[in-house]
């Protein structure tokens, strides 16, 4: 529990100079790659590096700032690492631009204008992460209403055999990014209030409780129908990570280990049930299996990455130096590829860590934070980042069968980008708020009377 | 642009990124190890607070257990932080079906003594008041842990 720190006489300091800097390195990352693409590519440095520099330079002190005035006890870490890996996974894009003669790059970095003006945008609106808890049902039935979003005919689009893109004014968005983070809010929202009457009363059946119907009901129909419309999309990745947070959620809440092996095996023969009756899923995992049975046609993706990987070696070709291009949508879900080749394995690992880290930030910010609410969304919100990046790397480097997800702040995908930057600016506040000192409890008189008013914040609810 | 140059170049990014990667990790270390303890004399504070608290009379000395399966334990005070709880560890060792192994404590800081549930799983109550945070408590009151009731005394 975190309030022992107060008690303990251990105060968590701002940090603010050490984010700071690194956010400069994160910037010299960012910067330093689009200039190395420039000089591996045309043989100079790019000639909009200043422009280019200035802008994501803009970008990242208007976070900055954001987060010393508004959240100045938050997390140093997380802020420069997103923003090492969005400056990255830009230089990356543009690389591919380059080779491929398209203009992906200028899009991602005006929706990574967008992603950071919502990052300070959630960060200035929502002063206590407890108010997220009055909207549980709201951002619940939201969620499910932007998932169904693509099936209505007109609005929805069709991208490779899965319906989970509108578009509007000739922007496509995808919809469920967003009901990630909605999603994690309701489970939060309701397992905080539930979860004494979730581990404690019912039935115990061989060897694990299993809750009242009227205890799980509501937040199980929730999110068996959001599963069903993410498999009646054909989108298995997301189907995928809703249901590991889903698990991860009720497991963290109930503190019963008995939900893990239940999640598991209902994990198996749902697979099993989604083998036997789509095709999809029996390609997929034909691929994952033997992707040389047939490198020219289905395998081919996956056989290039694979190629890139192992010609990019340890250190890599060299940024521009590669053929990254070859691997089909290099730039959105392959986009690890694209790195592994040109950047070798040295940068992969870098690049994992970076993600662990983001994810280790989180659980920190629950383990620390005063109150449940708070503990389970940032433990959703890690979870959800965490099982997002197995399930695409594994994909990628054929560790698991590929399911379509992008990587988290590399990708090329704004409403993705923009949906990670809330989760990031979410996380902060938690961690804002679990760091801030406690008001200090001390009597200073020994007459009530001349004690000073104090301001007690009500947890709303 | 010579091969040897594109070489370097690769070489001095991976470098920046490692760089990078080693100095988060620092910060996380330095955040963990380099928490500062609160200053006595923080700014805008009143002296008077400062001021060496004189032990009072009527400050409790220790606890006891009043209703329960184990009536009558006490722990010195002095001790303090007081752990209670079913664990070997506790100082007071509650033979309670409903109390956690680590259930509660009963620290001080300022010369007030606070009783703070350490994430119970039946909870730690004062009155109908479940804690969800430390708590004040003084000569009386009682805290109800489990089936168990303690309370501080002179």
């Amino acid at each position: 529990m975190a309030t022992n720190s107060a008690l303990m006489g251990f105060v968590h300091r701002r940090r603010r100079g050490a984010e700071l800097f690194l956010l400069i390195l994160a910037l010299i990352v960012g910067i330093g790659a689009y200039a190395a693409v420039g000089l591996g590519i045309e043989g100079e440095v790019p000639t909009n590096l200043i422009g280019y520099g200035g802008w994501l330079t803009l970008l990242v002190v208007a976070a900055h700032v954001a987060v010393r005035l508004v959240a100045p006890y938050a997390d140093p870490v997380l802020l420069p690492i997103v923003a090492a890996l969005n400056g990255l996974g830009l230089a990356v894009i543009h690389r591919l631009d380059l080779a491929k003669e398209t203009g992906l790059a200028t899009q991602q970095l005006v929706w990574m204008t967008l992603g950071v003006i919502l990052f300070v945008g959630t960060l200035v609106v929502l002063p206590d992460h407890r108010l997220l808890a009055r909207f549980t049902y709201t951002s619940g039935l939201t969620a499910i209403g932007l998932l169904v979003l693509p099936m209505i005919p007109g609005l929805g689009t069709e991208i490779n055999g899965a319906k989970i893109w509108i578009s509007v004014a000739g922007f496509s968005f995808q919809p469920g990014e967003i009901a990630k983070v909605l999603l994690v809010i309701t489970f939060a929202g309701y397992l905080v209030v539930h979860r004494d009457a979730l581990a404690l009363a019912g039935r115990r059946v061989v060897f694990i409780d299993l809750p009242r119907g009227r205890d799980l009901g509501p937040i199980l129909m929730m999110w068996v129908v959001s599963l069903g419309i993410l498999v009646l999309q054909r989108d298995l990745g997301s189907s995928l990570l809703f249901f590991g947070l889903f698990l991860v959620m009720l497991y963290v809440a109930t503190e019963r280990p008995g939900w893990l092996v239940v999640g598991g095996l209902l994990f198996f023969s749902g697979a099993a049930v989604a083998f036997r009756i789509f095709s999809h899923v029996q390609n997929r995992v034909d691929i994952w299996l033997d992707p040389f049975a047939d490198p020219n046609g289905s395998g081919y993706q996956l056989v290039q990455a694979l190629y890139g990987f192992a010609w990019g070696g340890l250190i890599g070709r060299g940024l521009g130096e590669g053929m990254p291009e070859r691997v089909p949508y290099a730039e959105s879900d392959f986009i690890l590829a694209a790195i592994g080749e040109e950047l070798g394995l040295t940068a992969v690992i870098a690049i994992l860590l970076l993600y662990g880290l983001v994810v280790e930030r989180a659980l920190r910010a629950a383990l620390i934070s005063r109150d449940g609410f708070g503990k389970l969304v940032a433990t959703g919100l890690g979870a959800v980042f965490a099982l997002q990046i197995f399930v695409v790397i594994g994909g990628v480097t054929r560790l698991i069968p590929l399911t379509g997800l992008t990587t988290p702040f590399l990708s090329y995908g704004g409403s993705s980008l923009v949906a990670n930057w809330v989760i990031i600016a979410i996380l902060l506040r938690i961690s804002d708020q679990a760091r801030r000192p406690l008001p200090d409890l001390k009597e200073s008189a020994e007459d009530p009377d001349e004690q000073a008013t104090q301001i007690v914040k009500v947890v709303p609810s | 642009m010579s091969e040897l140059t594109l070489f370097l170049v690769r070489i001095a990014f991976l470098a920046i990124l490692w760089i990078f990667v080693l100095s988060a990790i620092s910060v996380i270390r330095s955040d963990m190890f380099g928490a500062r303890v609160p200053t006595p004399a923080a700014p805008g504070k009143q002296p008077r607070a400062a001021k060496p608290q004189a032990p009072r009379r009527g400050q409790p000395s220790h606890v006891a257990v009043v209703q329960g399966v184990n009536t009558g334990i006490t722990a010195d005070l002095a001790q303090a932080p007081v752990l209670i709880g079913r664990g070997n560890d506790a100082a007071i060792r509650l033979d309670d079906d409903y109390v956690s192994t680590r259930h509660a404590r009963i620290v001080s800081s300022g010369g007030q003594w606070y009783v703070e549930d350490l994430g119970s799983t039946n909870g730690t109550y004062l009155g109908s008041q479940r804690l969800t945070q430390p708590v004040p408590v003084g000569l009386g009151s009682q805290i109800r842990i489990g089936k168990t009731i303690v309370e501080l005394r002179k």
